[in-house]
């Protein structure tokens, strides 16, 4: 199944936030998204994912979804959102209870996405015991246990310290690697954007408009050893942005 | 760096530290027994009359002869029955208006308003009325604390739905949860800190509530034994009522503790 962005515009009462943004999320590809803060990034994957609804253009799914599949589009947020009061398991188990699965099947599950996340042990902790990247690993094993066709991860990494980032970051791709899932990646760090994508989609600030689309080429697992080609990638990336940056920071909010 | 004297070294001055009081579990109790000490002591030395306040071996005479009689536990019956009975009709009916007021707007459009035109009222002035509508056996007690109890649970409930991280409300809703998943398993779970605290305030509401409906045309009961001893000014008697209402505040806040470290023990 592929997504297809068809002239999506958005606005909060008078506010353009999102302005004739059109693109496609190929079946199997990272696509990451990255603009200056305030460029209606997280406004777009709200849209995506059906948290809301676009004021003009469309958001098309193109195919259906595997029959497996219980979740198609399925978020990870930046700040997690796991249930205090249940433990990891719970956690997990919470999205698949209102699915038609009996006990074997959804502990079958369960066991699998722990596993696949490098959790099982920690099944019955309560997420306060857990570090800020175990948490989000739980998180991920929770989108992971409902088949998601598409994954719509918020910042997903900007929440942790950057060296827990990079340790995500190499699960993340070693997840991928093992099994390509399709995601759109919304971040603001140019770093994660070109580890992790196979194309970057650069907005401008608000309203966000398509500014550029940079495919990357290299295979995902290959490019931690290609530093050089990375950085000269992430320096072009910045120069498309700095201006944007620089202008967005010295916006009023409510002007 | 200049040349010169070598610098004196002095150790920084320390200005952290306090605004973290601990608990000194010991302390409560010697505090307690100090001052029921001093005060058999006053009253033995005859320093305070037993006229104005009875000494505690007195008011503890008087418990015992109570517990002889076999009255004791007839008044704490009858005042347990009104208490649990008006307290849980109470809270159940304040949850389930206080779950829709915090889920619907139109629930809420109807029902905040009334409560925080009600609320304030308290309620002893309404018993009147209530011995009027429902008579003057229980149903009259139990109704007062019944709308004591209810609008506070009202409001803690729903604030309490109103404070549920609505960043979860919404990861459920990305799951597809059903809307009803959505109220079991997030909401209420999000809301239920708020309601228990509420629980400790409508406790001690409907034991204040249960004294002052008790003084009105009760047989039997804690109230009425604490005004029938004040009407023959045996104060002994009346400070060992006083003693079980206190005992009586203790044990239910004692259980609501116990119910918020079982409900709650996934905040560690």
């Amino acid at each position: 199944m592929d997504l297809h962005l068809s002239h999506v515009s958005h606005r909060y009462g008078g506010v353009e936030v999102l302005d004739d943004v059109d693109f496609t999320v190929a079946q199997g590809h990272i696509v990451c998204i990255i603009g200056p803060s305030g460029c209606g990034k997280s406004t777009l994957l709200r849209l995506i994912g059906g948290l809301e609804k676009p004021s003009a253009g469309a958001v098309l799914q193109l195919g259906e979804p595997p029959a497996d599949s219980r979740n198609p589009l399925t978020y990870i947020f930046q700040d997690f959102a796991l249930l205090p009061w249940r433990t990891v398991r719970g956690n997990v188990s919470l999205v698949l209870e209102d699915h038609v699965l009996d006990q074997g099947a959804r502990a079958a599950i369960i066991d699998d996405v722990l596993r696949r996340t490098k959790l099982s042990e920690f099944g019955d902790a309560f997420p306060r015991q857990l570090s800020g990247g175990m948490k989000q690993r739980v998180a991920i094993a929770r989108a992971l246990s409902v088949n998601p066709a598409c994954l719509l991860m918020d910042e997903p990494l900007s929440a942790l310290d950057s060296q827990t980032r990079e340790l995500l970051m190499d699960d993340l791709i070693e997840l991928w690697s093992r099994e390509p899932f399709t995601a759109c990646y919304v971040t603001h760090n140019l770093g994660e954007a070109v580890r992790l994508g196979h194309k970057v989609i650069v907005l401008s600030r608000r309203p966000g408009r398509i500014r550029e689309v940079v495919d990357i080429d290299l295979p995902l697992a290959g490019r931690s050893a290609e530093r050089a080609s990375l950085e000269a990638l992430q320096e072009r990336l910045w120069r498309l942005m700095r201006e944007e940056a620089l202008a967005a920071d010295q916006e009023l909010a409510d002007a | 760096m200049p040349e010169g004297p070598v610098p004196q070294a002095r150790s920084v001055a320390f200005r952290g530290g306090g605004f973290a009081p601990r608990p000194v579990g010991i302390v409560g109790p010697i505090v307690f027994v100090t001052l029921l000490l001093l005060w058999e002591l006053g009253s033995r030395t005859g320093w305070i009359s037993a006229l104005i306040l009875p000494a505690p071996s007195a008011a503890l005479g008087a418990l015992e002869d109570l517990y002889r009689s076999g009255l004791l536990f007839k008044h704490l019956g009858a005042s347990l029955e009104r208490l649990v009975l008006g307290w849980c009709l109470g809270t159940l009916a304040g949850i389930g208006v206080g779950i829709s007021a915090g889920l619907f707007s139109l629930a809420r459009a109807g029902v905040v308003p009334l409560v925080s035109a009600i609320f304030p009222i308290p309620k002893i002035a309404l018993l009147p009325l209530f011995i009027i509508w429902f008579g003057i056996g229980e149903a009259s007690k139990v109704a007062t604390i019944f709308f004591g109890v209810f609008f506070p649970t009202v409001i803690a409930v729903t604030g309490g739905i109103d404070n549920v991280d609505r960043g979860l409300v919404r990861m459920g809703q990305s799951f597809g949860l059903r809307w009803s998943s959505v109220v079991r398993k997030i909401i209420l779970p999000g809301a239920l800190p708020a309601i228990l605290s509420g629980f400790r305030i409508t406790a001690s509401i409907a034991i204040i509530l249960l004294v002052a409906a008790e003084m009105i045309g009760a047989e039997f009961g804690v109230g009425a034994y604490i005004l029938m001893a004040g009407n023959l000014m045996a104060t002994d008697q009346l400070i060992a009522g006083v003693a079980i209402l206190s005992a009586l505040g203790l044990g239910v806040g004692w259980l609501i503790g116990r119910a918020e470290r079982f409900l709650l023990r996934w905040r560690g």
